[in-house]
């Protein structure tokens, strides 16, 4: 035996210590707010509020915390996501925009149009061998650009069926939206952690001339993860245009960053190779509790901007140094 | 020894545009039989060895497999007779842990639906891991950890275990023992003579003259591109390799 299993209570002051520490900062910031004003923060609604806020914006996190891992990024997010949403609108309005039949299809056609984004980004990076960063720079202001073109106006071509369900409906008395968001959170959470294709993941991100060494195929890989990240920027499309009913097109240019910021303070790193789908949902929830608890105590709420560049800055600096203590 | 060699390279010429990194390189180990691959930079070691194991395609020459003659198209190729290759760079993903790495790029699936999802079997790779470790004799501070948190002699140790796994007749060490401190080069160089008692064999390449000559039962010098010195294990002395490096001693027929 070379090794031994630590404890429950002392693995989880490791976790919480390590890697889990972003938990505590949200704890912190929920009970900050909870004691300020206890019945207007704590309350259902105001928990609902929250949680529809943060979901549309974690469904994009999810994909982004995949093509982080892997070492790279995606700034296109927030453009696939307007992009797919105009498709689905624009087919929807083709077929009446309305009834059930129009928005399944508006449903298949938003991720569908995500998807195609995503395996043009991983072609540019894998293929074409652009950085990432440029690659989804360009495809960001070509899906801007044609969704402007296509649309020339926001469309509102949204059926009441998928408003009024998938858009404010709630089911068990939870929003939808929500529900939707935490499923594609744990799919991709336990996806991450347990299956070949997470593994592989995290292997290129931690050293991709190992992985090709020991044959993982890279280039189909990092396709496969941009085509999943714009897959799901497209589901974000549809899950926007029904909670809205418009395309919102000017509304997401910093979505982008709102959701590395987001995977970054979850502790995926930057540089690839360590990555936590679900410690990126606490990182989701910290922006949205603090954009939510800071008007309730009346303040303004750009000081949320102020608090989320010091937590994304502390992130990185702490993943950074426990990066040198290794070496 | 049952007559041919376990590899043999012939007169192996290898250009790279208008470089000619080997020229007309011969080289051959037995079964079992640690053999030293050593010479100046820029001798051609690496890409012999490179060559041998399918990374690149020879120009010109012969390699013979257990006395037939054979081609590597690709790396998987070299590894499918037997060869596993252990790089100066340890092709390892630091941030994952000893079993993660055991398994890069083979890792087990586990059975019935759950693997056709692409579902990881951890227990089985994680228990040969500990299996595959303890047969060498190899000890880790903790198996979970990410390899970046192991010392460097733990992580070339991992590394020559996982060529040992895969590998069950030549292992192929490149410089196993340059980023190492005095009591982990003992440790590896003790490994590799475990890896000889298991009957593989393994050729390392090193700069080192004393460790070469604590775990070689021979060694090949190369210089400007071919062989040209061979010293068995009684004729192996610090000056013999040195002067053969050096050019100083040639023990083989110069090329017309």
């Amino acid at each position: 035996m070379t090794t031994q299993t630590a404890t429950p209570l002392s693995s989880l002051g490791g976790f919480l210590t390590g890697a889990g520490r972003i938990l505590v900062i949200l704890l912190i910031i929920l009970v900050a707010f909870s004691v300020l004003r206890f019945d207007s923060f704590v309350s259902g609604a105001n928990i609902r509020n929250i949680g529809m806020a943060a979901s549309i914006l974690l469904v994009m996190a999810v994909g982004a915390t995949f093509v982080i891992a892997t070492g790279g990024v995606d700034l296109s997010v927030g453009a696939v996501l307007v992009f797919s949403g105009v498709i689905a609108a624009k087919v929807m309005a083709a077929m009446g925009a309305e009834g059930w039949g129009a928005s399944l299809v508006g449903i298949l056609a938003a991720c569908l149009a995500g998807t195609a984004w995503g395996v043009l980004n991983g072609l540019l990076v894998a293929k074409a061998k652009i950085p990432a960063l440029v690659a989804t720079l360009g495809t960001m202001g070509a899906a801007q650009g044609l969704s402007w073109i296509i649309a020339g106006e926001d469309l509102k071509d949204v059926p009441m069926e998928l408003g009024d369900t998938v858009g404010v409906g709630d089911f068990l008395g939870v929003p939808m939206l929500v529900l939707i968001a935490v499923l594609v959170t744990v799919v991709g959470g336990v996806w991450l952690r347990s299956t070949r294709f997470g593994r592989h993941t995290l292997a290129i991100g931690s050293n991709v001339t190992a992985s090709r060494e020991m044959g993982i195929p890279i280039a189909r890989h990092l396709i496969s993860v941009y085509a999943l990240a714009g897959f799901l920027a497209g589901l974000a499309g549809i899950l926007s245009l029904a909670r809205y009913g418009s395309t919102t097109i000017s509304g997401h240019a910093t979505d982008n960053l709102s959701v590395i910021a987001a995977v970054v303070i979850g502790g995926t790193s930057l540089f690839g190779g360590r990555a936590s789908v679900f410690l990126t949902a606490v990182g989701v929830l910290i922006p949205a509790s603090l954009e939510n608890g800071l008007i309730m105590v009346g303040l303004n709420t750009f000081w949320r901007d102020v608090m989320v560049g010091v937590v994304l800055i502390v992130a990185v600096y702490l993943d950074q140094m426990g990066r040198s203590q290794r070496r | 020894m049952s007559g041919a060699p376990l590899l043999e390279a012939r007169n192996i010429v290898k250009r790279f545009g208008g470089i000619e990194a080997l020229r007309g390189a011969s080289f051959s180990i037995a079964r079992g039989e640690v053999v030293a691959l050593m010479g100046d930079n820029g001798a051609g070691k690496s890409t012999l060895v490179k060559t041998m194991c399918g990374v690149h395609r020879p120009d010109g020459g012969e390699l013979l497999f257990e006395g037939r003659t054979i081609r590597f198209d690709s790396p998987k190729a070299a590894q499918a007779v037997g060869m596993e290759i252990v790089y100066q760079d340890l092709a390892m993903a630091p941030d994952l842990d000893a079993s993660a790495n055991m398994f890069l790029g083979r890792e087990l699936k586990r059975e019935g639906f759950a693997g056709r999802l692409g579902f990881l079997d951890k227990r089985t790779m994680r228990e040969r891991t500990r299996n595959a470790l303890a047969s060498m004799q190899v000890q880790l501070k903790s198996i979970d950890a990410p390899i970046a948190t192991l010392s460097g002699g733990q992580r070339q140790s991992i590394a020559v275990v996982r060529a040992v796994t895969w590998a069950d007749k030549l292992v192929i060490m490149d410089e196993p023992t340059a980023a190492l401190g005095v009591a982990q080069t003992r440790a590896v160089l003790e490994l590799i003579g475990r890896v000889k008692a298991s009957g593989r064999a393994v050729i390392i390449i090193s700069h080192n003259v004393p460790d070469v000559m604590a775990v070689a039962d021979r060694v090949e010098v190369f210089r400007l591109g071919r062989r040209t010195a061979r010293f068995s294990r009684d004729r192996m002395t610090t000056e013999n390799i040195v002067g053969a490096i050096t050019g100083a001693i040639s023990t083989e027929e110069p090329k017309q």
